[in-house]
């Protein structure tokens, strides 16, 4: 075994919930939430901050759970592609994205997801512009951004005409 | 999966018990702000403290304060998001707020501060590399090797200044104030970086910056930071271009700063280029004249991405268009 | 023909077994505004019409990957699990002189360490070239091939264990160019004893009157293009879980797009029976051609799953995916064309050279595609193809979206171009003018059946107003167009066997649920959405009554896998083909149920029905059951092989295809004349895909494509300094951002293809190939000046323009004053 410092004991709000959880300190939120608490909804693609597969939500923002480390995640709200459907019921963005083919491999997507519920609670109604700036940090391979694009855009009209 | 060496984990809530604790850990110990520049580097075992002091809990270091008399003061922890959209930094510094916006992604500008920017480990694409890959080529002299790859024969390692901000704090005549266990210093961000890719900055071991303070706007100033890179977003710069020019009543340019970034270790101020445009004013000749000398000053070495002669060229046209970016900016109207 | 109306009015009777079942299912017709040419909706295949195909629906396993539930093979936990790492060679070539892992075996925590020596076994994707170990014994051939392995209870452990490995290497020169590569006096990779330079394959052929060709030319034009290798960069890393039982059954979970490979590798390599490995690919997160063919760290977590008895889990990082590669090859590139004075060709020599890095992968095959497409677009009657792959230090390359067609398409349409503006005839007048017809075969002997390659032609110049704007000369801005075609699947299978290429069962439940099983392996493509709407279709079911069983070896029939974008002709054939073993049986029950002959039995809307009388109906669950009752168990195989029109010629294997799908685009860039930045401003693809499936994926397929192609043209590099990769990583290594892509108007052309299932032909790659070219060809139009090599950099732009003496090197512009 690699010779650690010892583990932290912590809990951590997610989605809502504490979760009891007991790491070392150079893990990050990406590894305790995908090997320490089961979510293995939120994907990793480098591990590095290169490409947005890890997104998660604290506090309100988009930040990447590979560059966080779990322990500084203590005291704060994280939400997690687990979190986003509310007692069985998709967001909108989830549902949009489900129906325009916005999902291709699906590895990319509850990143996107993160980021594009993120920027819509922070910018209700955003122009084609923002919603491409707001996804700017997620790369995807397979759809060339068009029906993820869209399918955020039609999640927002459907947020606003539901308000 | 990549992950990240063990250590031990100080959570500090002011910055003297962030200094306190760098002292008592000694250069074992390296302070982390937001961490997307560390963690990343750690993770590639470019560094592997034992111990790492967090700052991300000092509620005082996390301010955005105008004061007309006084300048801005940004508190180190400010995040690169809050300084871009900042109401007051917008205003009076778009520069500034220009380059923040552009740094990485959302996710990163969310996380990441402006302490950690200015503090933003120089880059080269022999030194950014996984372990292995640094071994294979016997590493270079910025991590455990003896000799500059880039340049074989150079007695120093020029890795590049890749900060977005830096250049443009650098324009606007910022001063960086730090924290020790002795006390505090400030002094002019100039001389907070240094021209040498591995010991880069003016911060001891055990000092933190605290905050950066930026004079109030001098009549009508204008500002501009230009970025290439390859790609609109994640990238960092692989030329920074910022501009900042002080115009009086009869649109004469009174002060002017250009200053240059991932070109050297360090933000390369081209004082010829400010003599270009001091004096008369802003006109095609003298613009083009400031790019010319803009052109001259920025040397590239082949340690980002795209050519040198294709950097070197473009030194010139990115002065030029913050240049003109800056001249056609809106005039503060107070 | 089926009356909807009367279908759609009439109430579905819910039965107490399935009492939730109503039309609500079904989903109302989508408007799909990019289809601008349909195929037949009522074809002899489908009297009744169509319920499904046709339709825009959510794919099926969009609910899982939009709430990540989705699993992935690294999202697989086993109890006991062990987690595994390679030590991967620093040098680029040397010859290992020993292996010391006594060290990393004492590291507490390592449980198993593994070396070359433990399996001594030459495997390869081909069997013609089978040249890779699982780990090097002997020698290593690129900085990041795999030596050794370590499992540990923990992967930092597992990292740690392998600094603590001696190797020790007599280093050999490395051979990092084709150039190098075809000297003589540098060490060969492989031994071959019949190569005196670094030759890996050689290609030679030549068909029609190549003298007679050349002689009837009026003008001859020849070029030299380059293409630059470039990766797929899936987002999801390459990961494996493989367990062994106690009772020695191996169970292997892998990403890859082919499971029936890897289990017949893994099976060769283990020296155990094929029949007691099992594996399962589960969802594959992107694939592009580079998870075909088995890798180092899959073949390792099997043998030391079985050593330990334990399950084995590696995952490897970004860099080691850019190690593991088999990515779009460098071609350098002759092409020399014979033309009348009206464009017509009579002659067309073309030579490849292609690097292929240090091992074989799919490098045969991929050095014939690189000559076998030229003929399928444009009327060549004489051609002459001379290939040659070279080996040197570098990651293997292999196939990638387009395999080996895409880098001479770029070739071949930039050299079309040229040829149009030295004759003075229009770039897409011209190519309709010299476009293949339909049923006709080439010189080469390929057989074209169906063909919208004028229909894109056509669409697409006017959709994008090509004409107009190809006629507006602003310099910097510039507008191209580029045609392309490509495979429905390969002819011939990668290994000799007369068996179909795709197995398929089509099984009904009593409840009214259909499960088809299929050993596809879908890596985001949609193959199980569409193997869903073929058979919900056929058996006129809602597509969510259908449930997908894929890619697993022990439950599903053979599919060959996905790539060379056979799946939807092939899988979806043999899933029609059971589709209607089940019909048939239904049907004729249903016809002594409702006294009506046989033939004018329709499926839709979980209703069997007459065509003639749709109120005379019988709902699909009655119709299952009594079938069952009748047959037995209610279930049927199907399988798909694809015609054999091969020509009688070394070679003649690569090339031939059931169906080609054509693509044309038309790219519109902006240059920064100061810059030479490229800027896309639109794309227009039309593509001929036979007859869509389901649109909303073939468009998602089409965007991706474009997306891909814009990354090669502009951006992505393998690039290497040294004897390294210079960009093992996503932030170096440049793909497009969300910020770097322009609007995409994609037009779908349906040709019915009288072969295809249900007319369809493939989308997943074809519609990358002519992007490149457009993009090229406007840039060349906008700078009146020509980059031949790929990526098309700023750097190389601004090079073209000073060439032409168009740069600018400076612009004095009068600032505006606020």
């Amino acid at each position: 075994m690699s010779i650690a410092p010892a583990k932290i004991l912590a809990s951590l709000s997610i989605n809502g919930s504490v979760v009891e959880c007991a790491f070392n300190p150079n893990k990050t939120l990406l590894e305790v939430l995908r090997e320490d608490v089961g979510l293995t909804g939120t994907k990793h693609g480098c591990e590095m901050g290169h490409c947005g597969a890890c997104t998660v939500i604290v506090d309100d923002l988009p930040v990447l759970s590979c560059l966080t480390l779990a322990v500084e995640s203590i005291g704060h709200e994280i939400r997690t592609i687990e979190g986003v459907a509310r007692d069985g019921v998709l967001h909108p963005v989830q549902r949009a994205l489900a129906e325009s083919g916005g999902a291709q491999c699906g590895y990319c997507t509850p990143g996107i997801i993160m980021s594009a519920v993120a920027l819509l609670e922070q910018n209700p109604a955003p122009t084609r512009e923002d919603v491409a700036q707001g996804l700017s940090g997620n790369l995807c391979r397979c759809t060339g951004y068009t029906k993820i694009i869209e399918a955020v855009e039609n999640a927002s009209a459907e947020l606003r005409s539901a308000r | 999966m990549l992950r990240l060496p063990p250590f031990e984990y100080h959570a500090a809530t002011s910055a003297e018990e962030a200094v306190s604790l760098l002292a008592r850990f000694g250069p074992d110990a390296l302070p982390v702000s937001g961490g997307t520049d560390l963690y990343a580097n750690m993770k590639q075992r470019l560094f592997t403290p034992k111990v790492l002091v967090g700052l991300r809990p000092i509620a005082d270091l996390q301010f955005i304060a105008y004061n007309a008399v006084t300048g801005l003061a940004l508190g180190a922890l400010a995040t690169l998001t809050d300084i871009a959209d900042s109401p007051v930094v917008r205003k009076y510094y778009p520069a500034l707020a220009q380059a923040a916006a552009l740094i990485s992604t959302p996710q990163l500008r969310n996380t990441g501060t402006i302490g950690g920017n200015i503090c933003l480990d120089t880059r080269c694409n022999y030194y950014n590399q996984n372990l292995d890959w640094r071994k294979a080529l016997n590493y270079c002299m910025k991590k455990d090797g003896d000799i500059c790859r880039v340049a074989p024969g150079s007695p120093k390692c020029v890795a590049v200044n890749s900060s977005d901000t830096a250049p443009v704090l650098q324009a606007f005549g910022a001063r960086v104030h730090l924290t020790s266990p002795t006390g505090t210093r400030e002094l002019p961000i100039a001389e907070f970086f240094l021209d040498d890719g591995m010991f880069a900055w003016a911060r001891r071991h055990d000092e933190i910056v605290t905050k950066i303070v930026i004079p109030p706007p001098a009549g009508d100033t204008r500002s501009a930071y230009r970025k290439l890179r390859l790609r609109n977003s994640f990238d960092f710069p692989i030329l920074g271009v910022a501009a900042v020019v002080q115009l009086d009543g009869a649109g004469k340019c009174v002060a002017a700063k250009l200053v240059l970034n991932a070109v050297s270790s360090r933000p390369v101020e081209v004082s010829e280029a400010a003599r270009a445009l001091v004096g008369s004013a802003l006109s095609p000749e003298t613009i083009g004249d400031a790019a010319d000398a803009a052109f001259r000053a920025g040397r590239p070495l082949d340690n980002t991405s795209a050519t040198i002669p294709y950097r070197k060229r473009m030194v010139r046209v990115f002065a030029q268009r913050a240049l003109e970016d800056a001249a056609r900016a809106v005039p503060l109207a107070d | 023909m089926s009356d909807e109306r009367t279908v759609g009015d009439e109430r579905i009777v819910s039965t107490a077994t399935n009492p939730d079942i109503d039309a609500a299912g079904f989903t109302a017709d989508t408007k799909v505004d990019s289809i601008l040419i349909s195929a037949d909706p009522h074809p002899a295949t489908k009297p009744e019409g169509f319920s499904v195909v046709g339709k825009a629906l959510p794919k099926t396993d969009a609910w899982s990957k939009v709430t990540g539930a989705a699993l992935y093979a690294d999202d697989i936990v086993l109890p006991r699990m062990l987690h595994g790492k390679l030590l991967r060679s620093t040098q680029a070539h040397a010859r290992i002189k020993s292996v010391d892992a006594s060290r990393a075996f004492e590291l507490p925590g390592v449980v198993a360490v593994m070396t070359g020596a433990d399996l001594r076994v030459k495997y390869g994707i081909l069997p013609s070239s089978p040249d890779e170990e699982v780990l090097a014994c002997d020698k290593v051939r690129y900085v990041g091939d795999p030596v050794a392995a370590v499992v540990a209870d923990d992967e930092l452990t597992a990292e740690e264990a392998l600094e603590l490995i001696a190797v020790e290497y007599e280093p050999l020169p490395a051979v990092m160019s084709i150039d190098a590569a075809l000297r003589t006096d540098l060490p060969k990779l492989h031994d071959n004893p019949r190569r005196t330079n670094n030759v890996h394959k050689e290609v030679h052929l030549e068909f029609g009157d190549m003298d007679a060709g050349f002689a009837a030319a009026v003008k001859v034009f020849e070029d030299e293009f380059f293409f630059e290798g470039n990766t797929h960069a899936p987002m999801e890393q390459h990961s494996v879980v493989a367990s062994a039982g106690a009772d020695g059954k191996l169970t292997i979970w892998a990403s890859t797009q082919t499971p029936h490979y890897l289990h017949r590798i893994a099976a060769q390599v283990l020296q155990m029976p094929a029949s007691r490995i099992r594996v399962i690919a589960p969802p594959v997160g992107g694939g592009f051609g580079g998870k075909t063919e088995p890798f180092a760290h899959e073949l390792v977590a099997a043998f030391l799953a079985r050593k330990t008895g334990r399950p084995v889990k590696i995952t490897l990082t970004r860099e080691e995916v850019f190690f593991a590669h088999r990515g779009r090859h460098p071609v350098k590139m002759k092409i020399r064309t014979g033309v009348k004075s009206d464009g017509t060709i009579t002659a067309c020599h073309l030579q490849t050279w292609l690097d292929g890095g240090a091992y074989g992968s799919y490098g045969v095959a991929t050095t014939y595609y690189t000559g076998a497409l030229a003929t399928v677009t444009y009327k060549i009657p004489a051609y002459k193809f001379d290939g040659c792959r070279v080996f040197t230090n570098k990651p293997p390359c292999g196939p990638k979206r387009g395999h080996g067609t895409t880098q001479p398409r770029f070739a071949f349409e930039c050299h079309i171009d040229k040829i149009a503006d030295a004759l003075g005839l229009d770039a897409a007048e011209y190519r309709k003018r010299i476009s293949v017809d339909a049923n006709t075969t080439t010189v080469n002997g390929l057989r074209v059946t169906s063909c919208g390659l004028r229909e894109c032609l056509d669409a697409a110049e006017k959709r994008s107003r090509y004409a107009e704007k190809r006629k507006m000369l602003t310099k910097g801005k510039g507008i191209g167009i580029a045609a392309s075609a490509y495979l429905c699947g390969a002819g011939l299978a990668i290994y000799w066997n007369e068996m179909p290429h795709s197995g398929a069962i089509v099984k009904v439940d009593r409840g009214g649920g259909v499960t088809i099983y299929c050993g596809t392996s879908d890596c985001g493509q949609g193959s199980e959405s569409m193997l869903a709407a073929i058979v919900a279709e056929t058996l006129g079911v809602d597509v969510m009554d259908v449930s997908v069983c894929a890619s697993d070896t022990d439950l599903t029939p053979v599919d060959l896998g996905s790539y060379s974008s056979r799946v939807t002709f092939m899988a979806g054939n043999a899933a029609r083909q059971a589709a209607d073993g089940v019909r048939e049986k239904i049907a004729q029950v249903a016809s002594e149920k409702l006294d009506v002959p046989i033939a004018r039995i329709g499926f839709a809307r979980r209703r069997v029905f007459d065509v003639a009388d749709p109120a005379k109906s019988l709902s699909f669950l009655e119709a299952a059951q009594a079938a069952e009752a009748r047959f037995g168990t209610l279930a049927a195989p199907g399988s798909y092989a694809p015609p054999r029109h091969n020509p009688d010629f070394k070679g003649s294997g690569v090339g031939p295809s059931p169906a080609y799908s054509y693509s044309v685009c038309v790219a519109e860039v902006d240059v920064d004349l100061e810059t030479g930045e490229v800027l896309v401003e639109r794309i227009t693809l039309a593509h001929d895909v036979g007859r869509a499936i389901n649109p909303d994926s073939v468009e998602g397929q089409i965007e991706g494509g474009v997306y891909m192609g814009i990354g090669e043209a502009l951006m992505e590099e393998s690039a290497f300094r040294g004897i390294e990769h210079k960009i093992p990583n996503l932030l170096d290594y440049k793909t497009p951002t969300s910020l770097d892509m322009p609007p995409i108007e994609t037009i779908i052309i349906e040709t019915n293809d009288s072969e295809g299932p249900y007319g369809a032909k493939e989308a997943g790659q074809g519609p990358l190939n002519p992007v490149i070219p457009a993009i090229a060809n406007a840039v060349a139009h906008a700078i009146k000046g020509r980059v031949y090599a790929t990526p098309i950099t700023s750097d190389k732009v601004l090079r073209a323009l000073d060439a032409d003496g168009g740069a600018v090197l400076r612009v004095r512009r009068a600032p505006a004053h606020a």
